[in-house]
């Protein structure tokens, strides 16, 4: 197990190296420039800041010195967010995405298998049916619909929580709610269906004959293998809403990392858009080797190879 | 395996709380400050990209600025210079030689004294390449800016003849120095604490030392910045707030959601659908804004080239519809390239009063026939021989329904437009380049005074996206670049202006204004049509 782990690391790191690589000149590739604004600045002003930002140099030595500062651990500074450098950045801000993604992810497990299980044992009666629709809904509503929603709603109409900022633990209540809506529905909805399979095995005949109460045949038997799918989810769920969203963190007025992705992005922030996709690659690559591990935990029939 | 499952959950469990904990010292924080009787929260803008006066370039970057820092005049509600840092000024009868005299006694945030030499530091700085400021431009009246800016700083006309007399040596004449004078860009900033931390102490409050009437002592990046009363400010004694929050929100159903609860007391950046139940209400706003949105056309370029084309289009836009209807009246139609807000020789009236109306804005169909009559002239009757014409714009705010409107109205001429709508920044420098046929524009004035508007038409000019060169036009811009008499410059503008209208060099199609939502709990604000938000003697009832 030990160098299937280190193969799967290497691979890993192969795979952040050509994310770099990819983003860097793909980056360049697409028109227009860091220093675009409504009203032209100088020439002289232009120059003066691309050479600060060594952007007057050519494409493969920017890549060199890029690189070499990367083995370093230094991501670079913000060329639009002035005297900030992205370590900065991403350090303080992905704790925010991270403490709200993790509370969101913790209520999806928490809400959404019970659920999903639940459903399942009861296939086509009337629970199954009002799961279902939740789950669909959850799934088919888009946040910033449900984020608009839920502020107009409780923060303001019967003023219970707070719109912006997270000062407090009421703070998180409506943008954790948002936040988690649509990974509980999609795995209320991976369980229903994998609990069904595995409902319909023999081993599960063969626990119900004995007499099991309802109970321990599911979350005891049936569980262990029915959750593999959601296992699966997890690894890039976990990625993706730990570094934060986007329209989340943009309506309820949240200093995450998510609203850095999208900005990095449209307003050419070279070394921010190389920062959070590193970091997000990363994230990613990490949780794949993670999930892989706990697949092996979860079902010792699964050979790593 | 009962123990495998519980092993999972304890390190998920274990993984969720080690993310937490990680967040200590992290972005959010309490709202402990900020919250008292006299203090207040607004919303005027996200979060600024900068709040170091010399980098920024920003309008609402600016608004934040000039509560903490205080230039040597500041610009009062009717627009006046009133004194600032500076308690007077004389000029020299040749008109290059400024002298400021400051206030004794002026102090730094910090409680460190405040000299001319500070000023020298601050504007020097400005120019300076290694600083690379994107506004660095606005400098270039003074004498020895092109010298400083290659990296001679010490060419540059500023001097402190002692620590109260602060002394300037303009390359021109300019009597529009003293507007410039009170732009945030010309702010002085603290020589120690920016050798110290390089560009790293405009971002953290303890770093950030400034001479206005409040300091930063929080900023959360994307949540808020507090400022709170500068005792140090040589006329705290007129301020009443005892801080200021500004609230850093980017969703405009957000910011509307945080004044109808209260927790806001001024927003700007409403929902558009919004604002057609808001514009009825009593703490709804619309105040002048000296900007002008346009149209650009590619003038060395057929069928461009030919004022008659450009002037048949220009006048085949309805614009009291596109202002009121399709820009919910949150614009005023324009019948001028500058437009109301900048003032004229004397100070008082606005020089759009007193030019002729270029466009009579009330009659649209008389100006749709006579644009029907032009381009018949120009060898297009009813658009025939002209190919589809391709209409660049960006997607954001009014720009893509301004585009069908148009879209429909040059219809009218029997003109096919095709709308080409791109990202942001692959549209500025595609319209700054000429690769474009019709372009929007827009301009929002950095100063008062109509050349800042004007010169955008000058050949020279980098901001001349069109391409319009007509050397009388230069001619009557270089006598108001270059006099000293107001009355000479105010004449030359006002024929400039009138230049560029025969010639139709662009199309003004809209005036500028601010809109936003301002409790009658706040007194004492003023808003300036450069697009400023003072709160600075602003108290909560």
């Amino acid at each position: 197990m030990g160098k299937y782990i280190l193969k799967r690391i290497a691979m890993g790191l192969t795979t952040i190296f050509i994310v770099i690589t990819l983003t860097f000149f793909l980056m360049n590739l697409i028109p227009g420039g860091p220093f675009m604004a409504e009203k032209a600045i100088s020439a002289q002003a232009q120059a003066a800041m691309n050479e600060k930002y060594g952007l007057d140099k050519p494409l493969p030595v920017q890549y060199k010195n890029y690189l070499v500062n990367l083995t370093k651990g230094d991501l670079g500074v913000s060329v639009k967010q002035r005297g900030r450098d992205i370590n900065g950045i991403i350090t303080s801000k992905f704790p925010v995405s991270a403490r709200l993604g993790g509370a969101s992810i913790l209520m999806a497990l928490i809400v959404g298998i019970p659920l999903g299980s639940i459903a399942a044992i009861n296939r086509g009666k009337l629970a199954d049916n009002i799961i279902i629709v939740i789950a669909t809904f959850g799934i088919a509503v888009p946040s910033f619909v449900l984020c608009t929603l839920l502020m107009y709603i409780f923060g303001v109409k019967l003023n219970l929580f707070p719109t912006y900022g997270l000062g407090s633990l009421k703070h998180y209540v409506l943008p954790v709610f948002a936040l988690a809506f649509y990974p509980t529905a999609y795995i209320a909805r991976l369980m229903r269906s994998s609990m069904l399979d595995v409902l319909g095995q023999d081993y599960i005949r063969t626990a119900k004959a004995k007499g099991l109460s309802t109970f321990v045949l599911l979350f005891k038997h049936a569980l262990r293998n029915a959750i593999l799918p959601v296992v699966t989810y997890l690894g890039p769920l976990l990625a993706y809403t730990l570094t934060g969203s986007f329209v989340v963190e943009k309506i309820f007025t949240i200093p995450g990392l998510g609203s850095e992705f999208i900005g990095s992005i449209s307003g050419r922030d070279y070394p921010l858009i190389m920062g959070t996709t590193i970091f997000l690659a990363t994230l990613i690559v990490t949780m794949n080797v993670l999930v892989d591990i706990a697949y092996k935990l979860i079902d010792p029939r699964i050979k790593l190879q | 395996m009962k123990k495998r499952i519980s092993i999972l959950l304890a390190v998920l469990l274990v993984a969720a709380t080690l993310l937490s904990a990680c967040g200590g010292g992290g972005g959010a924080s309490k709202d402990s400050k900020g919250d008292g009787a006299n203090a207040l929260a607004v919303c005027i803008g996200p979060d600024p990209e900068t709040i170091d006066p010399a980098l920024n370039s920003a309008v609402d970057g600016a608004s934040m600025i000039i509560h903490g820092f205080e230039t040597l005049v500041t610009i009062g509600k009717d627009g006046e210079i009133v004194p600032g840092q500076a308690e007077s000024y004389t000029t020299s009868d040749d008109g290059l030689v400024w002298t400021f005299k400051l206030r004794e006694d002026l102090k730094w945030s910090d409680g460190t004294p405040l000299t001319a030499e500070d000023f020298v530091y601050s504007w020097k700085r400005g120019v300076d390449p290694a600083t690379a400021a994107p506004y660095a431009e606005l400098f270039n009246v003074i004498k020895g800016y092109e010298e400083a800016a290659e990296g001679n700083l010490d060419a540059l006309g500023v001097k402190a003849v002692d620590d109260t007399t602060f002394e300037v040596t303009l390359a021109q004449a300019s009597p529009y120095f003293i507007q410039l004078a009170a732009f945030p860009t010309y702010s002085p900033v603290k020589k120690e604490t920016i050798e110290e931390n390089g560009e790293t102490w405009a971002t953290k409050p303890e770093t950030y030392i400034g001479n206005g009437a409040f300091n930063v002592t929080e900023w959360v990046p994307g949540e808020y910045i507090l400022l709170e009363k500068n005792p140090n400010y040589w006329n705290a004694d007129t301020v009443k707030l005892d801080s200021i929050k500004f609230v850093l929100m980017e969703d405009p159903n957000a910011v509307l959601s945080a004044y109808e609860k209260g927790d806001i007391l001024c927003a700007k950046d409403v929902p558009a659908q919004e604002i057609p139940k808001l514009r009825e209400r009593e703490d709804w706003h619309l105040d002048d804004l000296l900007g002008t949105y346009y149209i650009s056309f590619m003038t060395q370029k057929a069928p461009f080239d030919n004022p008659k084309v450009r002037k048949a289009l220009s006048l085949a836009i309805d614009r009291e519809h596109i202002a009121n209807v399709v820009m919910q009246g949150t614009y005023g139609p324009a019948s001028n390239f500058v437009g109301h807000g900048l003032l004229d020789a004397d100070g008082k009236t606005h020089f759009v009063d007193n030019s002729p109306e270029f466009i009579d804005i009330t009659k649209h169909d008389e100006n749709l026939e006579e644009a029907k009559n032009l381009l018949a002239e120009a060898g297009y009757p009813n658009g025939e021989g002209l190919e589809t014409l391709e209409y660049l714009t960006n997607d954001a705010s009014y720009h893509r329904p301004v585009a069908e409107a148009l879209q429909q109205m040059w219809g009218e001429l029997g003109i096919k437009l095709e709308i080409n709508v791109v990202e942001w920044s692959v549209f500025t420098p595609t319209r700054r380049n000429g690769d474009y046929q019709i372009a929007r524009n827009g301009w929002i004035c950095d100063y008062n005074d109509p050349s800042s508007m004007l010169d955008l038409l000058a050949s020279t000019n980098g901001n001349n996206d069109g391409q319009y060169s007509n050397p009388e036009f230069d001619e009557q811009m270089e006598i108001a670049r270059t006099s000293s008499d107001q009355n000479v410059r105010f004449e030359a503008m006002h024929k400039a202006e009138q230049i560029a209208m025969d010639d139709a060099a662009i199309a003004p199609v809209a005036y500028y204004k601010d809109f936003y939502l301002l409790s009658d709990k706040v007194e004492g604000f003023f808003h300036l049509p450069l697009g400023y938000f003072n709160f600075i003697n602003a108290s909560v009832k």
